[in-house]
Parts: structure tokens; C-alpha cells; sequence
């Protein structure tokens, strides 16, 4: 099955560099076969909402709904169960200080049976 | 009343449940097809006669069930795959392997919430019905339904595993697994009284106690449960609880605080020393003819190393009065933070100063102040006119 890890925490400077540990843990994901995609996104501040109402589009200024933890990155990984995607999750270093919501991905019927 | 049959269906339900979850990988499949099955029986064995292995009997069927039934939704490739690892089988009545743990496991997930974990485990373990559930826990049947259904979507969508957990994830998914099975039994001890989940819980229980053995914490609450339910018949009078030291022994029954010593002799041959063997460990104290209150200050004392609480404390330090006397209990007492406004710190300070001999009619009328009903409160009005004397 294949999880969306959404790695959410605030967006401070003084924060420890976990950009080593990032690449530790990237790298490790992708020995064990279960990476299928991973990005780190820009700061929220550089995120635009788009909305089409009645065929007029809306663009605003930021992410839809302000919050203190903002969505920084994520994961795609490929693993039997929601056991192995949970301790994939909880070893991710924003986990220690932000928190990190797990989805899984639907599977069309296509796809499930190639 | 149910029907011997009915009782044997309810016996078993949860050991064939766990098989065809196993089997068919999905708790909707293998309800359905462990109905049909039920349906089969009930016509056929009050005729033909009860088969030899019921479970086995059952499986048989359902699994039969579930073939015809893909077969005639045959659409996906996954379900042909399912269908050839399904051999149609005869109906010899073969052992099953008991998967029920995995199911244990799978119902009592921190995925889902503690409601659908308690609701899951008396559905599919328990085998109560949706109804009986929604009754116990005083909510509407189709709301207690729509929380089945969306925790076995959840089960089924978010990819919750039916396996027992690796050794890693053992010790924190057996310590949820308890507190479903200990949260059934105290909904149940009330009051309100519902016995059906006091039974059930201690069932639970016994079952988890077959399936792991060597978890000396299954066994501790196995014993706990054990003493709290022998003193059933004696703790409620007119609707209001008697207090342990006012219960009419010969009402406690004898038969289940013999099982209750069982339990815990087994828990303490095993290496570790959890806190549901400990509270097993204070409530046979309380069950012996004079309680050794030492002990059970040390228990209780221990107890709080494992997991600190005030309200622990509190009960060791009136189990250390009874033991060395109010001074000391006293003095345990006044080390406590954080039960200001909980009416039992009071009434037992109060009850350790008046028996030393110190003024204790502030600390009662906190104690009224606070006191949740009525008999409680004409209980300490009597003790305040008495000190005030």
C-alpha cells in the first residue's frame, strides 16, 4: 500500500539543522525499497490559493487556512501495512518537534490489478 | 434467554471471525459470509445434529460462502487471485488456527479511536450484537452501527494489519489491548450495573490469558477483574455502593476469588511486575479476611513509582494509616498535590485528624462542599456535629 506522509511543523531560523538527518533518513527509505517520492517544499509564505467560483478564478495570497505548523514536505512510501508506514512516520526528524499526518493513497482498481 | 445453540454461536464467533478475516483479508466479507454460514446451521443442526467441531464446521461453510459470492462478483484481478487461493474445500471438519489475537490486535489499533476500539472488540470478539452494544453504552443503535462501519472502512482504507505486532511494538499495543478490555469492565461495573460487559470483559480477558501466557500484565487484570466482579452481589444496596469495609462477605462469591488467586499466582511466576498485577495484588488483600495493610501500602506505594497519580497516593496514605497509624497516614497525606477538589482527600483527612484528636471541622465541611450525592454528605454531616461536640 502506498502512504502520503505530510511532514507538518512551524517555520523557524533557530531551528537545528536537520537537513543531515534528512538525507540519512531519505537514503535509508530508499534501501529498504519503500521510497517512491519525497520533496521539501518552499515556506508557506510563498504559497498561492486558487478557487474557480461560478467560472471566475480566485487567486489569494498564502496557504487556504493559516496555521502554526504549515506543510514543509512529504513522503510517498510503498509498505505492507499502516504498522510499517507508523514507524517510517515516527522516524522522520520534524516528528520530534512538528508532527507528521499519515494518508493512504487510493489505489484504483486499474492499478491494483497490474 | 438464548438457546444453546445461540450461546455456542456466541462462543465461537470471535475464533471464526479471526480465521475468515484472515482468510479474506476483510471484516465485511467475512461477516457476511460467517452470517451465511450461521444460516445453514441453524437450519441444519437442530436436524442432522451438531457437528463434532463446530468452528471448524463453520469456517468450512463461509469460506464456501465467500467463493460463491466473489464468484458471482468476479470483477477485479485481485479478487480471481483471492478466489485461487481459496480452494473450495470439503466439508471434513478440520482443526482452524486460532487467529483470534491478530484480530485482538487489529480491533484495539491507536489508529482508531477508543470508542471504535471498544465497539470493534465487543462486536468481533465479543460477538454482541450491534444493538446489545449501543444499549451498554447508552447511545443510539445507528450510531453505534455508523461507528462499526467506519472503523472497519478504516481498517480496511488506511490499511490497519491483522497480525500480532513485532516484538518492538508489542509492549505499548498489548498495553492499549488492556485498557479496551479494563474500560469494557469498568462500563460495566457502574453503577449503572451492566453485567453483560463485566462477563464479557473477564472473557476477554481469559481468552487473552490462553493466547499469551507469558504477559504476566494479562493475567494481573485477568485477577483484578476477578476480586472487583466476586464482590458484585455485595458492593450495591438500594442503588448506592457499599464501601468494601461495610460489604457483607457472604455475599462475595468464593468460586471466582479462588480463579482470582489463580490468576495471580500465574502473573507473579512470570519476570515482570506491571500495574494491573499490582492493583490484582491490592484487591486480594482486600479480599483475605483481615486485610494485611502493610502490604497494601507497600502495593499501593509501589504502584505509584510505576504510574504517579494523587488519587494513588491518596490510597496509600489511608492504607498507611490503617497500617501506622493516623499520624502517619496523616503526614503521607499532607505530602499530596492536586486533589483540592476531590471530596475523598478531604473526608479522609478529616476522619485522620479527628481520630488523632486534632480540629477537623473545617476539613469536613470542605468535604460536604464537595461530596457528589446525598448519602455521602448526611454521612460527614453526622461526623462534623460529632467533632463539633
Amino acid at each position: 500500500m502506498q502512504y502520503l506522509l505530510l511532514i507538518n511543523d512551524e517555520e523557524s531560523d533557530d531551528r537545528v539543522d536537520l537537513m543531515p538527518e534528512y538525507m540519512a533518513y531519505t537514503q535509508a527509505l530508499r534501501d529498504s525499497g519503500a521510497l517512491v517520492d519525497a520533496n521539501q517544499l518552499q515556506p508557506s509564505g510563498t504559497a498561492t490559493t486558487v478557487r474557480v467560483r461560478n467560472g471566475e478564478t480566485l487567486v489569494t495570497d498564502g496557504p487556504f487556512i493559516e496555521t502554526k505548523e504549515t506543510l514543509g514536505g512529504y513522503y510517498v512510501i510503498d509498505v505492507e501495512t499502516l504498522d510499517e508506514a507508523l514507524e517510517w512516520a515516527a522516524k522522520i526528524p520534524s516528528a520530534r518537534f512538528g508532527h507528521v499526518e499519515i494518508r493512504p493513497v487510493v489505489m484504483r482498481q486499474a492499478e491494483v490489478g497490474a | 434467554m438464548s438457546t444453546p445453540l445461540e450461546e455456542l454461536f456466541r462462543e465461537e464467533h470471535g475464533r471464526v471471525l479471526a480465521t475468515l478475516i484472515g482468510v479474506l483479508g476483510d471484516f465485511d466479507r467475512a461477516e457476511d459470509a460467517l452470517q451465511d454460514a450461521v444460516a445453514v446451521a441453524l437450519e441444519r443442526w437442530p436436524r442432522e445434529g451438531v457437528p463434532s467441531n463446530p468452528a471448524g464446521w463453520l469456517v468450512a461453510v463461509a469460506k464456501n460462502r465467500a467463493i460463491d459470492q466473489i464468484r458471482r462478483t468476479r470483477t477485479l484481478e485481485r479478487k480471481t487471485e483471492l478466489l485461487e487461493r481459496l480452494e473450495p474445500q470439503p466439508m471434513e471438519e478440520t482443526a482452524i488456527p486460532d487467529e483470534r489475537l491478530s484480530l485482538v490486535f487489529t480491533c484495539c489499533h491507536p489508529a482508531l479511536g477508543i470508542e471504535s476500539q471498544i465497539a470493534l472488540t465487543l462486536r468481533s470478539l465479543g460477538g454482541l450484537e450491534t444493538a446489545e452494544i449501543a444499549r451498554a453504552f447508552l447511545v443510539p443503535e445507528t450510531t453505534m452501527a455508523q461507528r462499526l462501519v467506519r472503523a472497519k472502512r478504516k481498517v480496511r482504507d488506511a490499511g490497519i494489519p491483522f497480525r500480532v505486532p513485532s516484538d518492538e511494538q508489542l509492549p505499548e499495543r498489548l498495553a492499549a489491548v488492556l485498557r479496551v478490555v479494563y474500560l469494557v469492565f469498568n462500563a460495566g461495573y457502574g453503577p449503572p450495573v451492566r453485567r453483560e460487559l463485566c462477563n464479557e470483559a473477564i472473557r476477554l480477558a481469559a481468552m487473552l490469558a490462553l493466547l499469551m501466557p507469558d504477559e504476566s500484565e494479562v493475567h494481573g487484570l485477568h485477577a483484578l477483574m476477578l476480586f472487583l466482579d466476586a464482590r458484585r452481589d455485595a458492593r450495591m444496596r438500594d442503588g448506592e455502593i457499599v464501601l468494601l469495609e461495610s460489604q457483607d462477605r457472604e455475599l462475595w462469591d468464593g468460586l471466582e476469588i479462588d480463579a482470582g488467586h489463580r490468576a495471580l499466582e500465574r502473573a507473579r511466576s512470570l519476570p515482570t511486575r506491571g500495574p494491573y498485577l499490582l492493583q490484582a495484588g491490592i484487591a486480594e488483600a482486600h479480599s483475605d479476611g483481615v486485610p494485611d495493610w502493610p502490604r497494601i501500602a507497600g502495593l499501593y506505594g509501589r504502584l505509584a513509582e510505576l504510574d504517579p497519580s494523587p488519587v494513588v497516593e491518596l490510597n496509600r496514605a489511608v492504607a498507611v494509616a490503617m497500617s501506622d497509624g493516623p499520624s502517619a497516614g496523616l503526614e503521607a497525606l499532607n505530602r499530596i498535590e492536586g486533589l483540592d477538589g476531590y471530596y475523598l482527600f478531604h473526608s479522609a483527612r478529616a476522619d485522620l485528624l479527628r481520630r488523632i484528636g486534632l480540629p477537623a471541622a473545617d476539613a469536613y465541611r470542605r468535604a460536604i462542599e464537595l461530596a457528589p450525592s446525598e448519602v455521602e454528605r448526611t454521612f460527614l454531616r453526622g461526623r462534623l456535629s460529632e467533632v463539633q461536640r
